[in-house]
């Protein structure tokens, strides 16, 4: 019975919905304004609209259905575990919802005189407080958006520096081959060469070949750490020492930093700047991509190039300095205004209601969860590395060799089984990799039954079950989908003769 | 295709005269897996050898295809540009990028035969 | 802890499980000298009650747009916002989601923003828009080194009616590459001449319309003389509920158009999050920046959505990347799209006519204060005003928020070393400006002015 078509196409909770254009209405009103007043034609520049845009006419209800079943087609954090290796899916605390939401933070506009906006000042202040205290270093720069454009920040910044000092001509940017892909693309929009460095048997960064390509060119390295492995760089040390000898800058990419916040300063490890994204590390929500924010902290060397804005302590309160000021040698500006600002406001709730022990707490967490999840996994997969790893667990596809199953049919029989999958393929450096990020705010049961859910699977898989994976997931309100045709005859909109 | 010589990244080029016509091996296209976009040279672009000249993309991944020797774009293959998929089907064969005007055929000897090509490809495994 | 389920016993149990003795060993791959032993000496956690008071603190500390009348634009809008919307925007399976790369489990997501994508192609006249940017600066910029791409040419004119931040960005975001920007100074009176600065090396030029001062154009003309130059148009929206009235960037011939999507849908938020919107025409929809949702069918033939022409991101493509952008504005885009829904093509029209009147109505309140002056001949909601050869506006700004009114911007904030700008006022109304809001500038500008 269960697999007879339904007569709407509907399966009970999984509704069928259609496109808004295809469900247009005209004359529907979701929004009741008032009649406008005169229109003065003279006053438009001869380019007044004629004729339809092509939006869809709907009701309130109809919208508030239509968004609301849209949703229920989507798994988030609040769905349940999301292990997914790299992103930091934790929990998102409502608290910095509300916090955001306060009409004495949201309703403010960017440019209103200093003095009526000292408050928003001091969550901006505050907030650059913390992540100077956290991180040890000096400066920060609040306003970058996301990670990637974090990254952008930190290695301008390095240019900056370099050609101030006459040494513009350091070009060759060092980077990890298993770094992120933001990281090389960063670095080109610099202007800058990226030149791969190995890694060791034991996934860190090869210290030997790394001196090997240092010179008189080089501007800096970029490293993660922890590594997308999932692995301390446990010669962090002595990798920066060999940078700075080499009159390079050490940048580091803080994608990880919820692993080691409140345990490690990054100064202590010889790190000239970094970006923190707040989306991760300081739990603000993902939002299906955004929006994130990536402050990047900076050391006193490198301070001096931070872009415009920033705050400063004045005689009449909080300053927003937002042009030339004496001293500084901003490289620029990275975007409008004054950084994600309403992104600030959840990470500085949460960070307030952590605060430095729950900080601390959070990331031993992270890694306890995290080394719990690879020891009671490590028989039935394949760990790719020994020892303890950090926030993640990194394993390998040797677990499903010869079973027809591959690490992507594996991660699409766990969305049957209710799980968002871990990332696949991630880092590039590890053979069909699957990597689990469980994070703090999962609870032992939910752990305990993943673990035996994936325990099960990988059974399954070497029991000679290869079609059912090939098949997964049966379960959703797609199954697979067919990328080959959407990237050869791309659609990307609705047209009306569609 | 017996006079058919080979790069170490997996470009072909057979000639004829002074005409060299290029493409990807079967083991390129079988490794990036459903092509879904190929981008070819203009006409009339001079390329030397290693220039980058034309791309080939698969969903999850992309290849730059370079020129195996020196020479000017004199034809491309339009058909592949618009069925990438049948790079897929006959990589060595119909669905060639493109053919240039060989500027330097001493270059041809720095290139893998066959037998060659294939122990390379042999090592990569 | 609230966010924290682990218990000390669940800690000890797992840690056997590991076989370690406790947390810290699992950190010993830190070098000793950089581990901290103990939590730094900053405030610790609190409840809900103690974070609520001091946010509430610090909110009190400013003068929200709701408690005052309220005239500032100048790239940002305060629009009203439906009460759906946010309810909306608050399901979990919406917020806590991540980056739909899993389709079968985002479908939503992905629905959502081939909606957007669709709805962003519309008022914007063009063929494709992307799943979005950062914010309307890093828009304009990304769209500048796009059209250096595509053109292959390596200078880029920045028109004078362009928002300074997103000359800024644009400048810092070229500042170490062969590309180069030239920036025309301020126009506040669009006189500007840009058809003389297009040549043979001009990869496009980036002109906002309506303008920086509140001046609308018809850019026929400009596009024209772009194409016979082989160059781009890129238009800059940086007021989207305009586009409700005026023909679109794409009528008049623009080959990207970027916009500053706040207005609909998002809060001012002290500026940001923004929402960047990019969009273009077909044939240059592989040189874009920015991900892009696709219709596609699953294994049953059913319809459904992926993200596509991947190869052109970063995690791809890596150095060569059309972009280094990786997460964007997704919930924004969404409160973006479910407020363009809401409004439809009936509302949509509506707001924008609703807005325009604002500013005709304002324009004809100041015509008695004695000795302003407004600079624009064709505006959407928003104009300068010359307050006087003697004024200074910042000044008459500071004292009108002494009043309780956040009476627009001075030019004098973005461009401090020109004596000329320094009389110039940038006032915008929107649908939100009662007709005693107007009132209240007018005989406080007439107070502050006498």
């Amino acid at each position: 019975m269960s697999g007879q078509p339904t007569l709407s196409g509907n399966r009970g909770l999984q509704i069928e919905e259609k496109l808004i254009f295809e469900m247009d209405n005209p004359g529907s009103v979701a929004v009741d304004l008032p009649e406008p007043g005169p229109i003065d034609l003279d006053r438009m520049g001869g380019v007044a609209r004629r004729g339809r845009i092509g939006l869809p006419d709907l009701s309130e209800p109809q919208v508030v259905r239509h968004f609301t079943r849209l949703s229920q087609k989507n798994y988030g954090i609040d769905s349940g575990f999301y292990p997914l290796g790299s992103c930091t899916m934790k929990h998102n605390p409502r608290l910095s919802e509300k916090m955001a939401r306060l009409p004495g933070l949201a309703d403010l506009h960017p440019l209103q005189p200093q003095k009526t906006v000292q408050g928003a000042l001091e969550v901006i202040d505050s907030l650059a407080f913390w992540l100077k205290e956290l991180t040890g270093l000096p400066a920060i720069a609040m306003s970058p958006a996301a990670g990637a454009h974090g990254e952008w920040c930190g290695l301008m910044a390095i240019r900056a520096a370099h050609e101030d000092r006459g040494e513009g001509h350091r070009r060759r940017m060092l980077v990890p081959e298993s770094a992120h892909g933001t990281n090389p693309a960063s670095a080109a929009m610099c202007g800058f060469t990226v030149d791969p460095i190995p890694a060791k048997d034991n996934g860190r960064v090869d210290l030997d070949a790394m001196k090997a390509k240092l010179g008189p060119d080089v501007a800096g390295l970029m490293l993660t750490n922890p590594n997308t492995c999932g692995l301390f760089e446990s010669e962090i040390i002595e990798i920066a020492a060999a940078i700075h000898g080499a009159g390079g800058y050490f940048y580091c990419d803080g994608a990880n930093f919820n692993a080691i916040v409140g345990r490690v300063r990054v100064a202590d490890l010889g790190i000239d700047c970094m970006h923190i994204n707040l989306h991760k590390t300081f739990s603000t929500p993902h939002g299906g991509g955004g929006p994130g924010a990536g402050p990047t902290v900076l050391s006193a060397a490198l301070a001096p190039y931070a872009p415009v804005p920033y705050v400063v302590h004045g005689p009449q309160g909080l300053e927003l300095v937002e042009g030339a000021r004496e001293g500084a040698k901003p490289f620029g500006r990275v975007k409008g205004f004054h950084g994600q600002f309403g992104v600030f406001v959840r990470a500085l709730a949460y960070i307030a209601s952590m605060g430095a022990d729950g900080l601390r707490q959070a990331s031993g967490d992270a890694v306890l969860n995290a080394n719990y999840l690879q020891a009671s996994l490590s028989d039935a997969l394949t760990a790719s590395f020994d020892g303890p790893c950090m926030h993640e667990a990194l394993f390998d596809d040797r677990f499903l060799k010869d079973t027809g199953v591959t690490t992507l049919d594996f991660a699409k029989a766990l969305i049957d089984e209710g799980y968002h999958p871990m990332t696949m393929y991630f880092p590039l450096v590890v053979h069909g990799a699957l990597l689990m990020e469980p994070t703090e705010t999962e609870s032992r049961e939910t752990l305990d039954q993943f673990i035996a859910v994936v325990k099960g699977l990988a059974g399954r898989a070497k029991a000679g079950a290869a079609e059912d994976f090939k098949a997964a997931p049966r379960l959703t309100p797609r199954r697979r989908l067919d990328e080959t045709l959407a990237a050869r005859a791309p659609v990307l909109r609705w047209k009306a003769s569609t | 295709m017996s006079d058919t010589r080979f790069t170490k990244d997996h470009e072909w080029i057979s000639v004829a005269g002074d005409i060299g016509t290029i493409g990807i091996s079967d083991h390129a296209q079988h490794a990036l897996g459903d092509i879904v976009f190929v981008e070819l040279p203009e006409i009339g672009r001079h390329l030397a050898q290693g220039a980058e000249a034309a791309v080939v993309e698969s969903v999850k991944a992309a290849s730059e295809v370079y020129s195996p020797a020196s020479g000017e774009v004199i034809a491309i293959n339009q058909a592949i540009a618009d069925q990438p998929g049948l790079v897929n089907e006959g990589a060595e064969g119909a669905a060639w990028f493109f053919k240039i005007r060989l500027s330097d055929p001493a270059e041809l000897a720095g290139l893998m035969d066959r037998a060659t090509y294939d122990g390379y490809l042999k090592t990569l495994e | 802890m609230r966010y924290l389920p682990l218990t000390e016993s669940d800690r000890r149990a797992m840690l056997d499980v590991i076989g370690a003795k406790d947390v810290d060993e699992l950190f010993r791959d830190v070098p000793a000298a950089a581990r901290l032993a103990e939590a730094l000496p900053l405030p610790r956690h609190q409840g809900e009650m103690e974070v609520e008071r001091a946010f509430t603190r610090m909110a009190h500390k400013n003068l929200s747009a709701g408690c005052a009348p309220f005239f500032i634009g100048a790239g940002v809008y305060r629009h009203h916002i439906p009460a759906s919307l946010d309810q909306l925007l608050l399901r979990g399976e919406f917020l806590t989601a991540y980056t739909p790369y899993q389709p079968e489990v985002s479908q939503g997501t992905l629905q959502a923003l081939f909606q957007f994508q669709t709805q962003v192609a519309m008022i914007t006249g063009m063929d494709v828009a992307n799943a979005s940017m950062y914010d309307g600066a890093t828009a304009a910029a990304e769209a500048a080194i796009m059209a250096c791409r595509v053109t292959k040419r390596n200078r880029v004119i920045l028109s004078g009616t362009l928002h300074p931040h997103y000359v800024e960005t644009t400048e810092t975001s070229l500042r170490y590459t062969e590309m180069t920007a030239e920036a025309l100074p301020p126009d506040p009176l669009g006189f500007e001449d840009l058809l003389g600065r297009i040549d043979a090396a001009t990869a496009c030029v980036v002109v906002q319309n309506p303008g920086f001062f509140g001046g609308v154009k018809d850019l026929r003309p400009l596009a024209a003389a772009c194409h016979g130059a082989g160059a781009l148009l890129v238009v800059m929206v940086a007021e989207p509920t305009s586009l409700g009235l005026f023909d679109s960037p794409g009528a008049m011939g623009a080959d990207i158009v970027v916009a500053e999507g706040q207005s609909l849908g998002i809060g001012m938020n002290f500026g940001g999050p923004g929402l960047g919107l990019f969009a273009t025409r077909d044939k240059f929809v592989r040189q874009m920046p920015g991900r892009l949702a696709g219709q596609t069918v699953d294994v049953d033939g059913k319809r459904g959505w992926v993200l596509t022409l991947s190869t052109r991101e970063q995690h791809i493509r890596r150095e060569k990347a059309t972009s280094n952008i990786c997460t964007n504005s997704g919930l924004c885009a969404l409160a973006f799209s479910i407020h363009l829904t809401l409004l439809g093509e009936t509302g949509y029209a509506r707001l924008a006519e609703l807005n325009h009147a604002a500013a005709v109505r304002l324009e004809g309140k100041l015509k008695a204060v004695k000795g302003l002056r407004v600079l624009a001949g064709s505006y959407y909601n928003e104009f300068a005003v010359h307050l006087g050869d003697d004024v200074d506006a910042a000044q008459v700004v500071d004292a009108l928020a002494d009043r309780g009114i956040l009476g627009g911007v001075p030019a004098s904030r973005f461009w401090p070393s020109w004596p000329e700008l320094r009389p110039v006022l940038i006032l915008a109304a929107t649908e939100t400006n009662t007709e005693a809001d107007m009132d209240s500038l007018v005989s406080a500008l007439k107070e502050v002015l006498s």
